[in-house]
């Protein structure tokens, strides 16, 4: 079964954001609907992200899916391993598979808890 | 509402797999492995497909033979029993209808088309209508949809005759493992299951798929799992057969054929075999052959990263509009992108570069020989 930490915010479009260092990746149930991450296209560091909006994109094997910011601020780290290692995401998508961290530049909204965000995927 | 699920279907639920739907079924995308690792294991070791989703229709009686010659675009003439043919399915405006294997089990008497799950019903009544019409069913040929009293499973991959094999009577091993591309033995067993034995598939390996009754396909696709589990055999999905098929550059219906496209604008060139027989396209492709076609199908490789997929269009380095993608994904074993494209003939040479529209960013992409992947000899 799919994991939901507690320690991140979920977006209903299936990113997670940690907010005590501001890490934002892609939930457990994301990579597994997904399946074989082959390609994220991340925003470079500086870039300025708008809560809401797509920063990127993650391709599988099968599909290809936006990324969204689950929060306004500039990009203070990208995951460049991701490049070789794109299948990080998939082995530890709140781990190793982290995509990018930014500094804030306001309080989130709209974001979900780990129960919130659970009965969403599993539509009870 | 519920797709309609094949009589594997608890098996493949316990084997992890993911389920998606197609053509009105409910079928593995992949299984707990993934699409990767199930690629990797049918080019080098061995994969297992349900395939029981796909249309079986036999065409049986006296005139089976005249409904051969004129429902097949590729020349039936030449089948003896034991023998299959790939053949495009084309409506008399050289369309195609669908693409099917045949496999002969008595010349001129009994034929069994294996077609697309999504065509079936279509299939059936296009072979009727057509059969009505020339006066050929009256003088005796039936088509009879034997789809729900089929199951078909590939087995795929370098290890599959040693798979196989495993599940065999001793007598049996040999002129099973001697079996020729396209060429199958009816009435034997494996792992005691009566079916169907054909050295075919869609993967661009070695391998077999297997008929034989859905209540008993519980028991077969268990024994090939057990004896294939050393050689390194994993269940695999649509994923993996996706994947794979577009490696080895193999059509897919309403991808690289549909009613608009005539197999020599899909480059089945060579499946089309017409000149001197009656079959119901012929002239239109003889007309179509001799003017040339308007399109071709040509093989692009998109600059990495990017993945060009269906639909994206296709223009010249000058922006002038040469076609579309009609399939295109991640090939795992070149770890880049490949892509299938429907363009004006002539106007996208191999070694010549394109540019494509992946989701509002031009791509170059080279134009390059066919197939993408080729196994090797030996």
């Amino acid at each position: 079964m799919a994991e939901f930490p507690r320690d991140v915010a979920y977006t209903p479009e299936h990113e997670w954001y940690r907010v005590q260092d501001g890490t934002i990746g892609v939930t457990d149930h994301a990579q597994r609907s997904l399946g074989d991450v082959v390609y994220v296209e991340l925003p470079a560091v500086g870039a300025v992200l708008e809560a809401g909006r797509p920063f990127g994109t993650i391709e599988s094997v099968k599909s290809v899916s936006d990324l969204f910011a689950p929060v306004g601020g500039r990009v203070a780290a990208v995951n460049t391993a991701l490049a070789d290692e794109p299948e990080r995401v998939n082995r530890e998508p709140y781990g190793g598979g982290w995509l990018i961290r930014v500094d804030p530049s306001g309080e989130p909204a709209g974001l979900l808890d780990a129960d919130a965000y659970r009965r969403l995927v599993e539509g009870t | 509402m519920p797709g309609r699920r094949t009589s594997l279907y608890e098996r493949q639920r316990a084997l992890g797999a993911s389920f998606a739907p197609f053509a009105g079924w409910e079928l593995p995308l992949q299984y707990a492995a993934g699409i990767l690792a199930e690629h990797r294991a049918v080019r080098c070791a061995a994969g297992l497909f349900d395939v029981s989703h796909m249309g079986a229709l036999a065409l049986r009686g006296p005139a089976a033979g005249e409904a051969m010659d004129w429902l097949c675009v590729n020349d039936p003439r030449g089948l003896d029993a034991g023998m299959a043919l790939y053949t495009p399915l084309c409506r008399r405006d050289a369309g195609t209808q669908d693409d099917a294997v045949a496999y002969c089990l008595e010349p001129g008497r009994s034929y069994l088309f294996i077609v697309n799950a999504a065509n079936v019903e279509a299939d059936a009544a296009w072979m009727r209508s057509e059969l009505d019409e020339t006066g050929i069913a009256a003088r005796g040929a039936e088509i009879v949809d034997e789809s729900a009293r089929t199951a078909l499973v590939a087995l795929q991959g370098p290890a599959a005759v040693d798979i196989l094999g495993a599940l065999l009577p001793a007598g049996e091993r040999e002129p099973v493992a001697a079996l020729r591309p396209f060429t199958f033995r009816a009435g034997g067993a494996a792992a005691g299951v009566s079916c169907l034995l054909a050295r075919t598939g869609y993967t661009g390996e070695d391998g077999f798929e297997l008929a034989c009754a859905p209540q008993d396909a519980g028991r077969l696709w268990d024994a090939l799992l057990a004896a294939g589990q050393e050689r390194g055999l994993l269940p695999c999905g649509l994923g993996a057969r996706d994947t794979l098929r577009l490696e080895a550059a193999l059509p897919l219906y309403g991808h690289e054929l549909d009613l608009e496209t005539s197999p020599l604008e899909a480059r089945l060139g060579r499946f089309v075999r017409v000149q001197g027989r009656h079959c119901c396209a012929g002239d239109a492709l003889v007309r179509q052959a001799a003017a040339g076609p308007e399109r071709a199908l040509v093989g692009l490789l998109p600059q990495p990263p990017a993945i060009a997929r269906a639909g994206a269009v296709v223009r010249t380095p000058a922006g002038e509009p040469l076609g579309v993608v009609t399939s295109g994904t991640y090939a795992p074993t070149l770890g880049r992108a490949v892509a299938l494209a429907r363009c004006r003939r002539g106007q996208a040479p191999i070694g010549s570069v394109v540019v494509v529209d992946v989701r509002g960013r031009a791509v170059r992409a080279d134009v390059v020989r066919l197939p993408f992947y080729a196994r090797g000899k030996g």
